[in-house]
């Protein structure tokens, strides 16, 4: 297609209200985090804001927090994208299968993905996880086993575990939809030719799979970089540091120590971690969205 | 045959019940507690069938603090947040998936990244800017930052749908002499309407179950669902069940809504994934 | 263009001063989801029909929140609250700063009648800044039958040592209860305020008179070990989770043999509503060990103005209001006077129907009156302050220090590993405050 003069102006219009405003969000508070950055500025010392270099990057990376966090970020990330995708896959292939009650069972599965962080949080953390009266201290003393204190002997494994819970439906929901559009014909040929439901998994449906898993790998790494109810209501970064991620970290210095300062140069950090970790992705995705 | 099909779909009916119930359970589990009695919702072990029901808490709750203000500006927040960003992201995709240039590919990259940078990074400048242009606590700040957050989302998401519309239908429609707008509302948005819907739901989602905005910028007018559960989330004395009952209450009207729209959401969820 | 922005504008003036009409009458209040708050909120009717026009609208957090928002808001001079619950480590602070409104209260409201230790926490240069709602110390409470069933007695202040034999031989003797329920959950005014405590008993203190951290000090690692022994052995699994909330539940339930925490605590564990050990429960002062000083912490949930606020006039009547002794009255006619809000006015231990109803009265007012914010531990410290101090590095550092104590307790860093990580965190805050 010809592109007309009139029809670039035409896409810049078009495109340009939301392009402004997403640069004007991103840009107006981004560059006034960087300023706070270099100041030595809290916010119970109003008044006192001296231009200190960058003393709160050197705070900031000499943390001995510092290094735990972007390990226990990129841990959670990584385990909740696996762990999600895997059960999601095998939830969805399930619920593909033809049986009784399927469409009662499909909405039951996928309401997790609707339930507040907050709330889910709580809901782990006071009803469930409970080591003396939690449903799971329960279980474990029917088979007469000691219950698991699980937010402060698996503190990191029972955050993935709560997470995953929220995301293996979404990413059962988008993988079933994928499954739903598999050709059936390609599935019939497959099977004259004697391929066995294994063969015809790993050789049909995973590799039609494929831009669906890409999609959730993607969105939820978007949503999981940041993650934070979940942290705050449950371990608080605790015990020690085992729980304790960036967006916690960048939290404690905003909001607990409230130096604005040194959360803007975490702040900035995180961003440049962000958008490594996009670029990333990108170019892992890239290939596969065209 | 008939027999193995029988055993097969047998067994497909017990696992998938098995699963979708071990994944629903917590919420059931929720929604059970709601109606005990504050002793009850602690003991040991858990009664399942034989306590006294009650719906004494969810009467505290309401009595406590008014629900209905709560929802109601979660109901106009996740819509009012969705439908405006619709409305500037529509035009945005249209232009990235019908009028690409060398760095299109770039700009939508640079969008998504925009969501990963952690929000409480950024908290102090935001409050000095909604407290100096009088947002603070009100509707309009909220949803403005609401939509600001989706928008990345809604952007990537509809460029998805609208590449997948071919070029032709769009050109018929130009030469038929219809301008830029009714190209999109006759012809661009009937197509991907589908995709649009979906684009919908799941940012009403994300939007109803925002807590770091929603909590921080807001006090008492503005205030959401999410600010209504900060007030139950860990008070002096017991309070497992009112918890739950104000749990329940603030996660039961997003969960009957996608309850109802999931087939539409399904539908929709394939980002363009699925040919 | 042109003409939409200036509608544009018209229309965003015509709103905010929409909102400005609205405000005038409104009195935005910000308080925590404690009961006694809670209560109030249930009671304010009376308020409002003594104060007609002015109307109380609520912000109830839970406590961290709270915090987080009434310190951004008041910082930020964002005027979001017209009246602020705060506690006694702000109020210094603030005060300080000339955040707040200095609180003039006529004759009948007897300024006082406050409780000298709670007073004296509140105020700066002889001027009140926050009127206390409730006021609480820590104290120890016990299932006197359990300890009557393995012929102990329980004195009436007794030693670490002491408490440790007893929730020895109380451990596990009724099926699933625990000799001693302890704070664990980080966060310093969880584990950090009770931890605190301890370690001032045992002779420790935060900072030395130049404002260096003393975690290297034996003090501290003679507490902390003490402590870990003590809640590994004879404690409830999941320690390292507990906060006030989460042993006030496991106590109520039965659970727990003794438990040092909060006074207010007393009137929710004698409460048969809620409790079913209600009628098995008696007190004594929180334990001493090289020292009492600084063993039990002093703490007031205080409603204040913040400076600037337009609304300062209908505030103050409400604060007036709340914290009077009609109000005392009026929880007491509404809901019995064991439920009134303690630790605040000396009237109220000296009303025969309050020591009456509340059993826990004489010990909680011993408690507050013993503990001394200003000179709280055994070697002079430059703070104020008895389960903290009144910096503001310290909600940071001491949440950050709790978390290497919840790692201790959870065996995750041993004692010393802890300590040595906890005076290294405080040691940067310090210099990064300038302190040194």
């Amino acid at each position: 297609m010809e592109l007309r003069r009139s029809d670039i102006i035409l896409s810049r219009l078009a495109a340009g209200p939301s392009i402004l405003l997403l640069f004007v969000w991103m840009v107006v508070p981004l560059a006034m985090t960087i300023y706070f950055s270099f100041l030595n500025y809290n916010l119970l010392e109003p008044g006192m804001e001296q231009w200190t270099g960058l003393l709160n990057y050197e705070f900031f990376f000499t943390d001995p927090a510092f290094g735990k966090a972007l390990l226990n970020t990129l841990v959670m990330v990584g385990m909740i994208i696996i762990l999600s995708v895997i059960l999601g896959l095998l939830t969805a292939v399930l619920l593909n299968q033809d049986f009784w009650g399927r469409g009662i069972t499909r909405v039951l599965a996928i309401s997790p993905f609707f339930i507040m962080p907050t709330v889910s949080a709580l809901l782990w953390k006071n009803m469930l996880m409970h080591p003396v009266s939690g449903f799971f201290a329960w279980l474990f003393d029917l088979v007469n086993l000691e219950p698991i204190d699980w937010l402060a002997d698996f503190p990191l494994g029972s955050i993935i575990m709560m997470i995953t819970w929220q995301w293996v439906p979404f990413a059962a929901l988008i993988l079933l939809t994928s499954l739903q559009s598999l050709d059936e014909s390609q599935v019939e040929a497959a099977k004259i030719d004697g391929a066995g439901p294994i063969r015809m998994f790993l050789y049909i449906t995973v590799p039609h799979l494929m831009r669906s898993v890409v999609v959730v790998i993607l969105i939820e790494s978007i949503f999981l970089l940041t993650i934070f109810a979940e942290i705050f209501v449950t371990t608080g970064g605790g015990p020690g540091l085992e729980t304790t991620n960036i967006a916690f970290l960048v939290y404690s210095q905003a909001l607990l120590q409230f130096d604005v300062g040194g959360a803007a140069a975490g702040g900035v950090v995180a961003v440049i971690l962000a958008n490594i970790v996009a670029v990333f992705l990108m170019r892992m995705i890239g290939k596969n969205l065209d | 045959m008939a027999n193995k099909k029988n055993y097969q779909k047998t067994l497909f009916t017990c696992t998938g019940w098995f699963v979708s119930l071990l994944l629903f359970f917590p919420i059931f589990w929720m929604i059970h507690t709601s109606f005990k009695t504050e002793l009850d919702a602690f003991s040991m072990p858990p009664r399942f069938f034989f306590f006294d029901a009650t719906l004494e808490n969810y009467g505290i709750v309401q009595e406590r603090s008014n629900y209905f203000h709560f929802a109601l500006n979660s109901v106009i927040l996740s819509f009012g947040s969705t439908l405006l960003g619709l409305l500037i992201a529509i035009p945005a995709a249209w232009a990235m998936a019908f009028r690409p240039s060398k760095r299109t590919r770039g700009t939508l990259m640079w969008i998504l990244s925009t969501k990963m940078m952690p929000p409480v990074g950024v908290l102090v400048p935001l409050y000095l800017i909604f407290r100096d242009f009088k947002l603070l606590d009100t509707r309009i700040g909220l949803t403005i930052i609401l939509m600001l957050i989706n928008l990345p989302i809604i952007v990537w998401m509809l460029y998805t749908y609208f590449k997948e519309v071919p070029h032709p239908l769009l050109e018929a429609a130009r030469l038929d002499g219809a301008n830029l707008w009714q190209e999109i509302r006759h012809v661009l948005v009937p197509i991907t309407f589908g995709g649009i819907a979906s684009t919908f739901l799941l940012s009403v989602i994300f939007a109803w179950n925002e807590a770091f905005w929603t909590l921080n910028l807001t006090a008492s007018d503005a205030a959401p669902l999410t600010a209504f559960i900060a007030s139950y989330s860990s008070p002096e004395g017991l309070f497992w069940a009112k918890l739950s009952a104000a749990s329940t209450m603030a996660v039961a009207p997003i969960l009957i809504f996608g309850w109802f729209s999931q087939r539409q959401l399904v539908q929709g969820m394939t980002f363009g994934a699925v040919k | 263009m042109k003409k939409i922005i200036a509608n544009l504008t018209t229309l965003a003036t015509a709103m905010v001063f929409a909102f400005a009409a609205l405000a005038q009458t409104k009195l935005t209040i910000g308080t925590v989801n404690n009961s006694d708050m809670v209560r109030m909120q249930g009671l304010v009717d009376d308020f409002k029909s003594k104060n007609p026009g002015i109307e109380l609208v609520w912000v109830t957090l839970e406590e961290n929140v709270l915090r987080q928002r009434v310190t951004m808001d008041i910082a930020t001079k964002g005027g979001q609250f017209d009246v602020m619950t705060i506690g006694t480590y702000e109020v210094p602070i603030w005060s300080k700063k000339g955040w707040l409104v200095p609180l003039a209260f006529d004759a009948a409201y007897d300024v006082d009648d406050i409780l000298p230790a709670i007073r004296s926490g509140l105020t700066l240069d002889g001027k009140l800044y926050a009127a206390p709602f409730y006021g609480e110390s820590s104290m120890i409470m016990y299932r006197k039958d359990l300890v009557a069933g393995v012929n102990m007695k329980m004195p009436q202040q007794p030693t670490w040592g002491q408490v440790y034999e007893i929730a020895k031989a109380i451990h596990e003797q009724d099926n699933g209860t625990y000799g001693i329920c302890l704070r664990g959950k980080a966060g310093w005014g969880e584990n950090g305020a009770f931890i605190t405590t301890l370690s001032n008993a045992f002779g420790a203190r935060w900072f030395d008179e130049k404002w260096k951290p003393q975690f290297n000090q034996p003090e501290w690692r003679h507490a902390l070990s003490f402590y870990v022994d003590l809640m590994n052995k004879y404690g409830p699994p999941g320690a390292s989770s507990n906060g006030f909330n989460e042993n006030l539940a496991l106590f109520n339930s039965g659970k727990c043999g003794m438990w040092i925490d909060a006074t207010v605590a007393a009137s929710f564990v004698t409460n048969p509503k809620e409790s079913k050990v209600h009628d098995k429960v008696d007190f004594a002062q929180a334990p001493c060990a090289v020292t009492c000083r600084g063993s039990n912490w002093l703490w007031a949930w205080s409603l204040a103005i913040p400076a600037g606020s337009q609304q300062s006039d209908a505030a103050m009547k409400f604060i007036s209001w709340a914290t009077s002794k009609a109000y005392l009255e009026l929880v007491a006619s509404k809901e019995g006077w064991a439920n009134v809000p303690p630790g605040t006015r000396t009237s109220l231990y000296k009303n025969p129907q309050y020591l009456n109803a509340a059993p826990f009265a004489q010990m909680t007012l011993n408690s507050i009156n013993s503990a001394d914010p200003v000179t709280g531990t055994l070697k002079p410290k430059p703070y104020v302050g008895v389960q903290f101090a009144a910096i503001p590095e310290f909600q940071g550092l001491g949440t950050s220090v709790g978390q290497q104590f919840s790692a201790a307790l959870t065996g995750k860093v041993t004692v010393q590993q802890a300590l040595e990580n906890a005076q290294r965190i405080a040691d940067r805050v310090m210099r990064k405050g300038g302190y040194y």
